[in-house]
């Protein structure tokens, strides 16, 4: 037992004398931060292994170090289970030294270790996770909302495709927390733009059967019928929905959150037409184009916004870093807000008080087969660039308390 | 317009239609899987993965091998089948005997390891595959749109359930299965090669979950995980039919496929539950399902 004691208070006394010695402000000597993502199950391709090779860009770019110490990258699945991904945000940061976690994908999850980040004084990159929530009423001074959320995707798609004339909304909504943010977000977009909701229907994730629901919606006499869910539920949904022709019937069909790979996995013939909300393409621009193909000859799938997003997020992170000198997550935490954000992803891209980065979003169409070249990613086209103060939420209106 | 507890009646027929096409899949999957415990006493949790490697199947053939859907209709479950075949005599005959918990360990391992093996080359998402151009489109009933190929389906596996029900109840192949699950020793005292029954009935029942998945590929992506998400649903079909009854597996399939649908229509949130709900009642009332003998 004495021996043990001794041994501790060596211990201790070496991890203190490593403290006086260690680079500039990095504290254990090492950058660590964590992808904490879907690795096998429906999010995976727009998430999963492709976001971490995102992250891995972004590091490989600052040459492996920042204020010379190294920077680690740590990978985990978290099943898209709220308490599995809590339980591994805990084990990072206490027993690992984990300086920061990205992507985290799926809004409960997302939720769940947005509080664990809060309390532990941890930045929390978020890019895979929706729910508009994450800058309102849940918001942090750790946690920034990078790539997109419910409401940005509710406001370009829903008032673009209402003030086409298409008022009334069938929704058929993915029954957990981001279905649920999406759908109130929605709501509000459709009846600002002048339309109504008249009906909606819950069904849980990884649903194989749209067809009853389709039929619902069918009967319900609206205009559109908006898919408010994500990955293969939104794949079989807009597979099953050409299948009984809806769309030749003269409903509109709005998918929410629709990735280049949901499309890849459609074929164009059957998605043509569909309109939906992106906060990054592969063929924008030439930077675009180029940041692409890297990733492209690499991960064998061009990448999805979400991806793209973490690339980003992961970067700018970094040099914020650089620039205060240090990685205590209060000093970064500022230098990042006080920064614009540019890079291949955001040009001029601003983050608020509660955390959401305002970039310009994308209203994408997908192309009809005779529109497209022989590349079998040409999947899309932009029909209007938005700007980021127009698609996202008013500072004053999510109820964050970090707002005055 | 007449309603039923407020649903519109011709919502209400489609469905109890959409109910029947799911109530098809159901009732090919659990078919096989039934005829396998039956014979083998295995419960083989490899079920789901061999539907899904039949849509992979027909995937390969049409974008390697330019094979169109009924070729693929043919030629998957064949393939599959063969596989099954390979599957019993290499990696489940030496396990033949042992408490029912190995098969079931071994062959829920096998599924894992083909859908991790697809999901690595394929992602999650899923690839597209047309619906063959002579079954595209639909007509109008009245009360819904009926695509072509979803008729097809219900009428496809309506026949194959039938022809198996036929083949095991009404042939004297069938009458020899039948004896050789009752009591094996016996029937080889026959001369009759009842291992060799035993192999080709997993390759059968193989090849019957491959068809199912070639029958699904147009409807739902062709992705790794499209086993997995169905097996469960099928395993309490099997059970609430009775575990190795034939006619058990088919009307149960179709019936809670039904059930299934109408759960939508009034309670959507319910529906990914009903099926279960109703196998604790079933198992609480009649523990051998509904079909089944009590031994």
């Amino acid at each position: 037992m004495k021996a043990l004691l001794t041994g501790a208070c060596c211990a201790l006394a070496f991890a203190g004398l490593g403290g006086v010695a260690q680079a500039a402000g990095i504290s254990g000597d090492v950058v660590k931060i964590g992808v904490l993502n879907d690795q096998s199950g429906v999010y995976s391709d727009a998430t999963g292994p492709g976001s971490t090779l995102a992250a891995q860009m972004a590091v490989e770019e600052f040459g492996g170090k920042v204020l010379g110490a190294p920077i680690e990258i740590v990978v985990a699945d978290h099943q898209n289970k709220a308490d599995i991904a809590a339980g591994i945000a805990n084990r990072w940061i206490d027993d690992e030294g984990v300086d920061a976690i990205t992507d985290l994908p799926n809004s409960s999850a997302m939720l769940a270790v947005q509080e664990i980040m809060r309390n532990k004084k941890r930045i929390l990159l978020e890019s895979g996770g929706g729910s508009s929530d994450f800058t309102g009423t849940h918001c942090s001074p750790y946690g920034f909302h990078w790539t997109y959320d419910t409401y940005s995707l509710a406001k370009v798609t829903g008032s673009a495709i209402t003030k086409e004339g298409s008022k009334k909304w069938f929704n058929v909504v993915v029954d957990y927390a981001f279905g649920e943010a999406l759908n109130r977000d929605l709501t509000k977009a459709v009846v600002e733009s002048g339309g109504e909701v008249i009906g909606e229907v819950k069904h849980p994730i990884s649903n194989a059967d749209f067809s009853s629901y389709l039929l619902q919606a069918q009967g319900s006499g609206a205009d559109v019928i908006g898919l408010l869910n994500a990955g293969g539920d939104t794949t079989t949904a807009v597979k099953q929905a050409a299948e009984f022709g809806i769309t030749q019937a003269g409903q509109k069909l709005a998918g929410l959150l629709v990735f280049v790979n949901t499309i890849k996995a459609l074929g164009l013939d059957t998605a043509q037409g569909l309109q939906f909300t992106a906060a990054f393409y592969w063929d924008l621009n030439d930077e675009t184009r180029a940041w692409s193909q890297k990733f492209y000859d690499r991960h064998g799938a061009m990448p999805s916004f979400i991806q793209a997003g973490v690339y980003s997020a992961v970067l700018h992170y970094l040099k914020a870093i650089e620039a205060a000198g240090t990685d205590d997550a209060d000093a970064v935490a500022d230098m990042m807000r006080k920064t614009p954000v540019n890079d291949m992803f955001a040009k001029n891209g601003k983050i608020r008080a509660d955390g959401r980065m305002v970039h310009e979003m994308y209203l994408m169409e997908v192309k009809k087969p005779s529109e497209a070249s022989d590349n079998e990613w040409d999947l899309m086209k932009l029909v209007r660039a938005v700007p980021g103060e127009e698609a996202f939420r008013p500072l004053n209106e999510g109820g964050c308390p970090l707002v005055k | 317009m007449t309603e039923i507890f407020g649903v519109p009646m011709p919502v209400l027929l489609g469905q109890i239609l959409i109910g029947l096409i799911n109530g098809s899949f159901y009732a090919v999957l659990s078919l096989g899987l039934a005829l396998i415990f039956g014979l083998l006493n295995i419960i083989n949790f490899a079920h789901g993965a061999l539907y899904m490697l039949g849509a992979f199947v027909a995937y390969w053939l049409l974008n390697l091998l330019g094979i169109p859907y009924w070729g693929a209709l043919l030629l998957a479950p064949l393939a599959v089948g063969v596989f099954g075949v390979l599957l019993e005599r290499v990696l489940l005959k030496p396990i033949a005997g042992l408490d029912h918990l190995y098969g079931l360990l071994l062959t829920f391992g096998l599924a894992l390891i083909l859908e991790g093996v697809l999901r690595d080359g394929y992602g999650s998402t899923g690839m597209p595959y047309a619906i063959p151009d002579g079954l595209k489109g639909g007509f109008n009933l009245g009360f819904m749109f009926m695509p072509t190929y979803r008729a097809w389906v219900i009428v496809a596996s309506l026949a194959v359930c039938l022809g198996t029900w036929l083949l095991v109840e009404k042939t004297p192949l069938g009458a020899r299965l039948r004896a050789a699950t009752e009591n094996p020793t016996l029937v080889r005292a026959f001369g009759i090669n009842v291992p060799l029954m035993i192999t080709l009935t997993f390759g059968f029942g193989a090849a019957l979950a491959a068809f199912a998945g070639v029958l699904a590929a147009p409807i739902y992506a062709v992705n790794p995980t499209m086993g997995a998400n169905l097996i469960i649903v099928v395993f309490a079909v099997v059970v609430i039919g009775g575990m190795g009854s034939i006619l058990g597996a088919i009307t149960t399939g179709f019936m809670l496929g039904l059930i299934e649908g109408l759960t939508k229509v009034y309670y959507p949130e319910g529906s990914a539950m009903v099926v279960f709900v109703i196998m604790a009642i079933v198992l609480l009332v009649k523990p051998a399902g509904l079909f089944g003998k009590a031994s």
